[in-house]
């Protein structure tokens, strides 16, 4: 009998602890096919958010780093600067990126600095129990906003890549999502143009992913799919935020 | 003998950096230390080293943590207010045993406070600063030739102890000049050895993982433990100090930084005068020298701490001494700096005038 | 022997510079030296002035509270520094410049019209190496020789007309007295 399908060399043995129908496994899998695909997993440091994806550590089959909620591109800086064969790539939830982090990521961004950030947009804090994040809908429910996300009160949701996309400095910003096979299959061509670009010492690429709560979202994970489809991705329309590949052309 | 050249206290820190062999320096901009990422950025450029001035102090210690991480040794160097916002930093760079090198030139707190030299982040550096149960090694320089030489120091301990280490200094050693001499010869970054835990690809070799976090069971109280362990070993056999005229002394002086300078210039004027006066000098905050206090507290009846702060120190010289003999304070916070004669007088106070 | 120094004046007239090359010059006399600017609001123009120790002993503190010897370049910083001065102290001070006379009568006072020797070598921002050379004269602190190699060390960016300026503006300073 022949393998067709097993688990990635980018991914360790240890069993992920995600709840059903969440986003991060599908990303941690297309992420790990990448390392080995690419040839990079051997050069490769990622870096673990705060939030659900903390135990990434555990789950890349690579070397890993778990920094301080926010910080994962100074960290990122801190590795690519001092040993800059290393491929880096930062792990992020919205929380972690767009709230706390948010500095750290402009300022990675507005220095092209040459790493790789994952940034998976799910709408809310997942491991924390379902609360308010920056990227919240107007109008969605969490569990500091129970009668919804009163833009009066709790202001607006960040849009990160068009927030980027007013800087000169990033050099790939792309927006996808996870809520079709054909979605899926993109993010993967836009994860791997975004290694890439590091290989080729291009600069910053951010790759910002809708991906699914249901947990959090208290719905299933069928009906997370097509939320995704029918109302996140229509706040947050996919596509090319940035590509200075095709600008140099 | 060794050629001498006047230098800043700034710029002498940064040769003592760059001759440790760091190449890696990331910081934000602050009064009173902006020499020394000026200074830093041409030196980094010189030597092909890696200069980052960052969007603020919390970037520039993750910075350090990812460059430490990395197997590198990596600087930054910021004053007080700037400390405080690193403090979460350093918490997690301790919690997962990483070597780094910060800098704090302390300036008058609390708040923005002023940008006048003070001591009053005693605490802040002696007692771990940020969250959790961990200690940063702490060096106190006094001069411009110490500026040069804590570094190399400073990072030799780091790594020994896998533990972030401090240099305490203040504005006015970091502003003053003195000659210095190049006492040793400068270290090339190669020839370090490769560290164990460094973050820089796993080929040929296991994954490494570097993290402050466990939580399995029972498994962070076991890490505590261990890292308890290693700071008694520090606390043994790194006290550090110096310590002048304490056979016959009626009265020991403990002061440290530019308060100990301030310290050996009363001790002559009162010696002058024909009291007995010595001065133990804390090179090492932390761990503190308090074998050599316990000792002197034993026979010696009278000790002036001397601060540039409300009263900090004075605690450890207290338990140090077993609260034994009489302990006396003279302080100058929010940036007023002591000068001998005011320091005399109270020596004279406590001794009852010239002998 | 220790001897502790201020230099105080205005920002610009190049006080801190005074007492970069007392340290420098007796470091090259194999002296033990020491050098403080004063900073905080007064980087910026205004008054400036700094500490200078120089001692055949290693330096205590480089801070100085009561000095030996005051060199005064403007009206404010006589008022301010001369009730510092040590009794016996000397007090030498830019007499084109400062209208009022010092008030102490236990120091020895050297009034020197610096800006206007200065101005005729063609320069009044030298008056701060007239000044040094005076002192050099009165005080046998540091060699004439010592400063000029000093001066060089500090202007080393200077073109060589300036520098044998300066050089002639210590001079004069030294044959004043």
């Amino acid at each position: 009998m022949k393998l067709i399908f097993g688990r990635p060399a980018g991914l360790t043995e240890v069993n992920q602890r995600y709840c059903p129908g969440c986003g991060h496994g599908i990303v941690h899998r297309l992420i790990a096919e990448l390392l080995v695909e690419l040839d990079i997993r051997e050069r490769a440091v990622g870096i673990a958010p705060v939030g659900c994806a903390v135990f990434a550590d555990e789950y890349f089959n690579c070397d890993m780093i778990q920094p301080p909620h926010g910080r994962g591109p100074a960290v990122a800086t801190g590795i690519k600067r001092a040993r800059p064969d290393c491929i880096l790539f930062s792990y992020q939830g919205d929380g972690d990126l767009a709230a706390i982090g948010t500095a750290e990521t402009v300022h990675a961004a507005a220095r092209n600095e040459n790493i790789t950030v994952i940034f998976i947009n799910n709408a809310i804090y997942g491991m924390t129990g379902g609360q308010l994040a920056p990227t919240t809908l107007p109008g969605m429910r969490s569990t500091t906003s129970v009668q919804g996300r009163d833009t009066g009160k709790q202001g607006y949701p960040i849009k990160v890549c068009e927030l980027l996309a007013g800087l000169d400095g990033p050099y790939y910003l792309e927006r996808c999502a996870l809520d079709t096979p054909k979605n899926i299959i993109r993010t993967k061509k836009v994860l791997k143009t975004a290694f890439q670009n590091q290989i080729n010492n291009k600069g910053f690429s951010l790759v910002e992913i809708l991906s699914m709560c249901p947990t959090g979202w208290g719905m299933t994970p069928v009906q997370s799919k097509k939320w995704i489809s029918e109302v996140m991705s229509k706040y947050y329309p996919l596509g090319e935020f940035r590509n200075r590949a095709k600008e140099e052309k | 003998m060794v050629e001498k050249r006047l230098m800043y206290g700034n710029h002498a820190l940064v040769e003592g950096i760059i001759y440790a062999g760091c190449r890696f320096f990331a910081g934000y901009p602050i009064t009173p230390q902006n020499e020394v990422p000026e200074y830093m950025s041409i030196r980094m450029n010189e030597e092909g080293g890696v200069f980052l001035q960052t969007e603020s102090e919390i970037a520039a210690i993750n910075m350090l943590f990812g460059a430490g991480a990395a197997g590198v040794r990596a600087t930054t160097s910021s004053s007080s207010p700037g400390i405080s916002l690193m403090q979460e930093g350093i918490s997690y760079i301790a919690g997962a045993d990483i070597p780094v090198l910060i800098i704090n030139v302390v300036r008058g707190g609390p708040g923005l406070g002023n940008i006048a030299p003070a001591q009053s982040d005693y605490y802040q550096a002696t007692r771990g600063g940020g969250h959790g149960d961990y200690f940063t090694i702490t060096l106190a320089p006094n001069s411009v030739q110490e500026l040069f030489e804590f570094p190399r120091l400073a990072f030799e301990l780091a790594e020994k102890y896998r533990n972030p280490a401090l240099i305490l200094a203040d504005g006015l050693l970091g502003q003053m000049m003195e000659p210095v001499e190049f006492t040793f010869e400068p270290i090339d970054p190669k020839t370090l050895p490769e560290k164990n835990y460094a973050l820089t690809g796993c080929k040929g070799r296991e994954r490494r993982v570097v993290r402050s976090y466990d939580l399995r069971s029972g498994k962070l109280e076991e890490l505590n433990w261990k890292r308890y362990k290693k700071y008694q070993e520090i606390i043994k056999n790194e006290q550090r100090y110096e310590v002048i005229n304490d056979n016959d002394a009626d009265l020991m002086i403990v002061a440290y930084g530019t308060c100990a300078r301030v310290a050996a210039a009363t001790m002559k004027m009162a010696r002058d005068k024909g009291l007995k006066v010595g001065l133990l000098r804390p090179i090492t905050l932390w761990p503190f020298p308090k074998d050599k206090l316990a000792e002197l507290g034993a026979r010696i009846n009278n000790f002036l701490v001397v601060e540039m702060n409300c009263g900090q120190m004075i605690d450890d010289v207290r338990a140090a001494t077993r609260f034994r003999p009489q302990i006396h304070f003279h302080g100058r916070p929010g940036g007023g700096v002591p000068n001998p004669p005011e320091v005399l007088k109270k020596i004279e106070e406590i001794l009852g005038g010239a002998q | 022997m220790t001897r502790e120094l201020i230099i105080a004046g205005f920002g610009g007239q190049g006080v801190v510079s005074s007492g970069i090359i007392l340290a420098h010059a007796g470091m090259l006399e194999d002296q033990h030296v020491t050098f403080f600017p004063s900073y905080g609001a007064e980087m910026r123009g205004g008054t400036a002035n700094c500490s200078v120790v120089i001692s055949s002993e290693p330096v205590a503190s480089p801070i100085v509270a009561e000095p030996d010897i005051l060199i005064i370049m403007n009206e404010p910083s006589l008022i301010r520094f001369e009730p510092q001065l040590k009794p016996q102290g000397l007090l030498l001070y830019n007499k084109t410049l400062i209208k009022s006379e010092p008030k102490r009568t236990d120091i020895t006072i050297i009034p020197v019209p610096a800006n206007a020797i200065a101005e005729e070598l063609g320069q009044g921002r030298i008056a701060n190496m007239v000044m040094l050379g005076v002192m050099a004269k009165k005080t046998t602190l540091l060699k004439l020789d010592t400063l000029k190699k000093a001066q060089r060390v500090r202007y080393k960016k200077a073109s060589e007309e300036q520098l044998n300026l300066n050089d002639q503006a210590l001079e004069r300073g030294y044959n004043f007295l």
